[in-house]
């Protein structure tokens, strides 16, 4: 997987009530509705300043706080492409994975808005065009990537019924 | 090699000898999702071409987030829960009975050894019942809901041994807001915390629900605590007799062992908007408060109203400041009703709401307005995080909570519990 975009930066311990608000999650599932709030308590401009296809870069613990999988819904249904973060808290991190939304541990210190990213999974790095650097990513643990390979923990139990990690990976 | 509890547990219900940093694909005993989460699962559920439970009398869904319905489209996310349950025969605990986890843990289905996932942060609440419960999004719970199992990597453990007694007027919850104020807010990511020692072992059961609790707010998976005597008390009120505790092997291996003397612990408030932004209750008292709550999954037992009532008794809410209070359960509404505990409040000034989550996550019951101060007994002060992002939210034990709303200001509670 190879994405192209921008960077949005944001700081460390960015909750899940920052990324959306209770008020708002707990009314619909409509996701493209909610995704118009994502990070509104930080920034009530930010929905209108994404372009399909950029990152919200922060720093640790990304995620943390309420395990609402709402969360990283609208961060995809935003039109964001990935998240790329020093750290990530647990629940946010599965919930990520099981949904298809691409969360990439790496050191974001060089990153600031507005940089031009190019997040290559396949090569395990990022290109920051604007800096001219580049940034090792920490690769997926192998549970992870089957399921993203399969497309989402759903689909993955749709295929087969079961966990199913294959030999050796459980 | 020896064990931790979660690496016992967990080699249990996988059949499998297992460590930290081990993957499993685990047995749960009990599923658990609540209003906020159970509809995105449900949806998932049928993603998955999920047509039935692995087993119906295992699942319990819980309405309590924004209960009862405060608009039409919650409402009907509640009837997709309703008929959900109808349709597959899984427990479903409507409006008034209480916050999930109070549910859970009255229900005298987690017993030491348990494997619990639910769709809230947390359920790690239920560690004080020596059990693994750990919170899960809506897409884990429906594919537990029909394989009965999760994947899980073993967690390393830190170790929290809390020596001394707390001294008076000073609880379960400023220990634990001076346990994340001093490992941070992801100072056990994807770790297990077990807590032991005198202090711990001194606690009440209700007190050491609090403390496991708030173990997802330093990041960690799981707060575990050894079963004893009161977990035995505890489970026998609920008619369970005859379990097997679950203890950690001399010889385990600890990813950091943390030594701590709370003889001298002072109250604890955790000021906006982090609740790792601890500080003794000196250092903000006197900061004036428009509304205090007590209630939510953290403090809102019987023995938590009970220390509100005892400072409230005869006393009132200070003009212009208002006090709510959210019964963790229909139980504990019933008992706080028959000894006079509620009269006491509601005499004093407080506004009783529903057994649920009350105004904790911004739905509905007491957002706070613009430019508002609130203390509450909740676990999480994030901005926002009661519907308002221009109020500020203070964390503090029960008696805080209601010693500031006597005074109109932030107080040390010490001074009314003489």
């Amino acid at each position: 997987m190879k994405f192209e975009g921008r960077a949005h930066k944001f700081g460390d311990d960015i909750n899940t009530d920052y990324i959306i608000a209770g008020k708002y999650k707990f009314k619909t599932l409509d996701m493209r509705e909610l995704a118009q709030h994502v990070m509104e308590d930080l920034d009530p401009e930010f929905y209108r300043k994404i372009s399909p296809g950029d990152f919200i870069v922060a720093g640790r613990n990304f995620g943390c706080g309420s395990s609402r999988e709402q969360a990283p819904l609208v961060i995809k249904y935003a039109g964001i492409a990935a998240v790329l973060a020093k750290s990530f808290a647990r629940i946010f991190y599965r919930n990520a994975i099981n949904t298809g939304l691409p969360v990439i541990e790496c050191d974001t210190d060089g990153i600031e808005t507005g940089d031009e990213l190019i997040v290559d999974l396949a090569a395990g790095e990022i290109r920051n065009l604007t800096r001219d650097a580049i940034i090792r990513v920490k690769p997926l643990p192998g549970v992870m990537l089957k399921i993203l390979k399969d497309g989402g923990l759903a689909a993955h139990i749709k295929k087969y019924g079961r966990f199913n990690f294959g030999e050796g990976d459980d | 090699m020896g064990k931790t509890i979660i690496e016992k547990i967990l080699s249990g219900k996988s059949g499998r000898d297992v460590y930290a940093g081990d993957i499993v694909v685990a047995d749960v005993d009990l599923i658990m999702g609540q209003d906020g989460t159970s509809p995105l699962a449900i949806k998932a559920f049928e993603a998955m071409g999920g047509e039935r439970l692995f087993d119906p009398n295992a699942v319990y869904l819980v309405i309590d987030h924004s209960a009862p319905s405060p608009t039409e489209s919650i409402s009907n996310l509640h009837q997709l829960m309703r008929s959900f349950a109808r349709k597959t025969g899984c427990h479903l605990h409507d409006i008034g009975s209480g916050v999930c986890h109070q549910v859970m843990i009255e229900s005298g289905r987690v017993v030491p050894g348990t494997v619990v996932i639910g769709a809230d942060s947390h359920t790690c609440t239920y560690g004080a019942l020596n059990a693994f419960a750990t919170g899960v999004g809506s897409t884990d719970l429906a594919a537990a809901l029909i394989t009965g199992k999760m994947w899980f990597k073993v967690p390393p453990t830190i170790k929290f041994v809390c020596h001394g007694r707390l001294p008076a007027g000073v609880f379960a919850k400023d220990l634990i807001l001076h346990l994340i104020g001093q490992v941070t807010a992801d100072g056990a990511t994807y770790m297990a915390a077990e807590y032991v020692g005198e202090a711990i072992g001194a606690l009440s059961m209700e007190g050491r629900f609090t403390i496991a609790n708030m173990a997802v707010e330093m990041g960690a998976k799981a707060g575990l605590m050894e079963a004893d005597g009161k977990t035995f008390d505890w489970l026998a009120d609920l008619g369970v007799r005859g379990v097997e505790p679950v203890s950690a092997d001399p010889d385990a291996a600890y990813a950091k062992v943390l030594e701590f003397d709370v003889s001298d612990l002072e109250p604890q408030v955790a000021c906006p908007h982090r609740v790792d932004n601890t500080v003794n209750v000196g250092k903000v008292a006197g900061t004036p408060v428009d509304q205090g709550f007590i209630g939510t999954c953290t403090n809102g037992r019987l023995e938590d109203l009970r220390v509100a009532a005892q400072i409230l008794a005869g006393r009132k809410v200070k003009p212009g400041v208002r006090l709510i209070v959210a019964p963790a359960s229909c139980k504990v509404y019933l008992a706080a009703l028959r000894e006079g505990v509620l009269a006491a409040l509601v005499e004093a000034g407080a506004a009783v709401v529903t057994p649920g989550c009350g105004p904790c996550v911004g739905t509905h019951n007491g957002v706070p307005a613009d430019g508002e101060k609130v203390i509450s007994t909740a676990n999480r002060n994030f901005k926002g995080r009661m519907g308002n992002n221009k109020a500020e939210i203070y964390l503090a034990s029960p008696a805080t909570v209601a010693a500031s709303v006597v005074t109109g200001e932030i107080t040390d509670p010490r001074e009314f519990l003489k």
